[in-house]
């Protein structure tokens, strides 16, 4: 019992504390993909410190919204986070608390304060921002929808435990048509959701073309390091449902000792980092898609979820 | 005897991403890319050959497979690049009649009537690999035909025509698993020499009027 609230500690923890180095290594692999050097990896660590630092410049037409949404916005991650299978592969103590809906729920309400904090300041970039969000939003949501039905069609739940386990045992389930069509609908679900290339540029300065980052450009010191590091732990946390639930459980911790659990934490952090190089090939590869694009882009990721149904349903 | 249930899910598996490539062709912008995921499908459909016939050990299969590496991903992509101007290809944005939003909808109902279609039909074939390459062949056969319709330009229309002729393969080799080599030799004849004419047909009606969007000339007249 007390193991179990300890590990999950430490599983909170483990994403607190690699979220900002997951960023820095993706921004780090992709400059030198495109033949640069680079920052450092851990130059999220001292951006973050750098703003913690600095005084918090908040407008007085603000209300508490947007006082209090870098604080939800970070917590957010961290309660998703005691809930999905990030180093084991047994439920941990909080795990009983909500399914992957109720994961969708959790960011779901950190992304509608981020909105409301926008639309608050009356920066004009903002609202923007915001409203874009909000179609990118209501895009994908249907697709989230149909994602979450095939999983729990297929695997019988939408517990992440039960579900995790239901891909490899036996392994031919792993190269079931259903399972490949979900991991390509929920990869371009990650990137749209995350706002990243082809729908949004996490790197890009130029706030007419923003559709994520812009949210928190009101944001300084304390309120920007926390949106900073939500964000990144946002990403990571995606990263982490994607592939110890959909595509990769293995190397996760089987026994209740110490010991494994500590073990998984380096093999996560590598799978993390072999899905980041297949990330960043395809930041790289593609261009960032026009506004009225997203809708195609979505769609696909629609039609192939539809499909992963029907050939499972099909196999029944 | 192979294990069969791992060769299953390897074709099942081809099958998902062969179906894919098809919805690919109808909702790609580009030319090119449409030409390369052409090639992708051809590649898949010869991976699909190759594991029935180890699954059946066929050897028939295995001339299909042949074949099909021999023309679909090598001549004719290169027939098709040699007589279509490379003007053609640069061109990222192909005339379509429908946006792709609608056309995506529209491919996925495609889908779903090719598993009805395909339905009665598997009662009564009853081999294990039918399930996965019948419908799925179907549904390639309606997205090849559906992307003729919905194309306006030239090469676009004649991917599509060969996405169909993909899916009648993928289908025919799982029904038939001792399909005779001559008539896949007539088509593997006969779907270059219909690459070549669309081909030329292209260019010089490029030449003559600057596009290749076929789907306007139903407007012209004889004078």
């Amino acid at each position: 019992m007390i193991a179990l609230i300890v590990y999950n500690i430490i599983q909170v923890a483990v994403v607190v504390a690699f979220a900002p180095l997951v960023e820095g290594v993706t921004s780090r692999l992709k400059e030198i993909l495109q033949s640069k050097r680079g920052p450092s990896i851990f130059q999220p660590y001292r951006d973050i410190w750098k703003l913690l630092h600095k005084d918090e410049i908040v407008s007085e037409q603000s209300s508490w919204i947007f006082r209090a949404t870098p604080y939800i916005v970070f917590a957010a991650p961290i309660f998703v986070a005691l809930l999905i299978p990030v180093l084991t592969r047994y439920p941990l103590f909080f795990a009983f608390m909500a399914d992957m809906l109720g994961v969708g729920f959790v960011f779901a309400l950190a992304g509608f304060f981020a909105c409301l904090a926008a639309a608050d300041t009356a920066n004009p970039y903002g609202p923007m921002g915001a409203s874009r969000t909000r179609m990118v939003g209501f895009l994908a949501e249907p697709v989230f929808i149909m994602v979450f039905l095939t999983i729990s069609f297929v695997a019988g739940s939408t517990i992440p435990y039960i579900v995790q386990t239901r891909w490899v045992t036996p392994i031919a389930n792993f190269f079931e048509p259903s399972h490949i069509l979900l991991l390509m609908a929920f990869l371009m679900l990650i990137l749209a959701e995350d706002g990243r290339i082809p729908v949004d540029s996490p790197s890009g300065q130029f706030e007419l073309a923003m559709i994520d980052r812009s949210k928190s450009l009101e944001y300084s010191g304390r309120g920007a390091a926390l949106m900073k590091w939500a964000g990144a732990m946002k990403f990571f946390v995606l990263i982490i449902v994607f592939l110890n639930v959909l595509v990769t459980p293995w190397g996760l911790a089987d026994s209740m000792d110490l010991g494994s659990v500590l073990l998984a934490i380096p093999l996560v952090l590598l799978k993390v980092f072999c899905f980041l190089l297949l990330l960043v090939y395809i930041e790289s590869s593609l261009a960032k898609l026009r506004l009225f694009r997203i809708t195609e882009f979505i769609g696909a990721a629609f039609v192939i979820s539809v499909v992963a149904v029907i050939t499972r349903l099909s196999e029944m | 005897m192979p294990n069969t249930s791992i060769l299953f899910a390897l074709d099942a598996l081809t099958g998902a991403l062969f179906l894919l490539t098809a919805i690919g062709v109808v909702a790609t912008r580009q030319v090119l890319a449409s030409l390369q995921l052409f090639i992708l499908q051809s590649l898949l459909l010869t991976l699909s050959a190759v594991l029935l016939g180890i699954a059946q050990g066929s050897i028939h299969l295995f001339a299909v497979a042949a074949i099909t590496i021999a023309t679909k991903t090598l001549l004719i992509p290169w027939l098709l690049r040699h007589t279509v101007s490379a003007e053609v290809y640069r061109t990222r944005e192909i005339e379509r009649v429908l946006n792709i939003p609608s056309s995506l909808l529209i491919a996925a109902i495609l889908i779903v009537l090719a598993y009805v279609v395909a339905d009665p039909l598997l009662t009564v074939v009853g081999l294990p690999f039918d399930q996965v390459n019948l419908p799925l062949g179907i549904a390639a056969m309606f997205l090849g035909a559906f992307t003729i319709a919905v194309r306006r330009e030239a090469v676009p229309q004649l991917l599509g025509l060969l996405a169909v002729e993909n899916g009648v393969f993928f289908a025919g080799v799982a029904i038939v698993p001792n399909l005779p080599v001559i008539a896949e030799l007539a088509a593997a004849v006969d779907v270059p020499v219909v690459a070549l004419v669309v081909g030329m047909l292209t260019r010089r009606i490029h030449a003559r009027l600057g596009t290749t969007a076929v789907g306007r000339l139903a407007s012209l007249r004889e004078q």
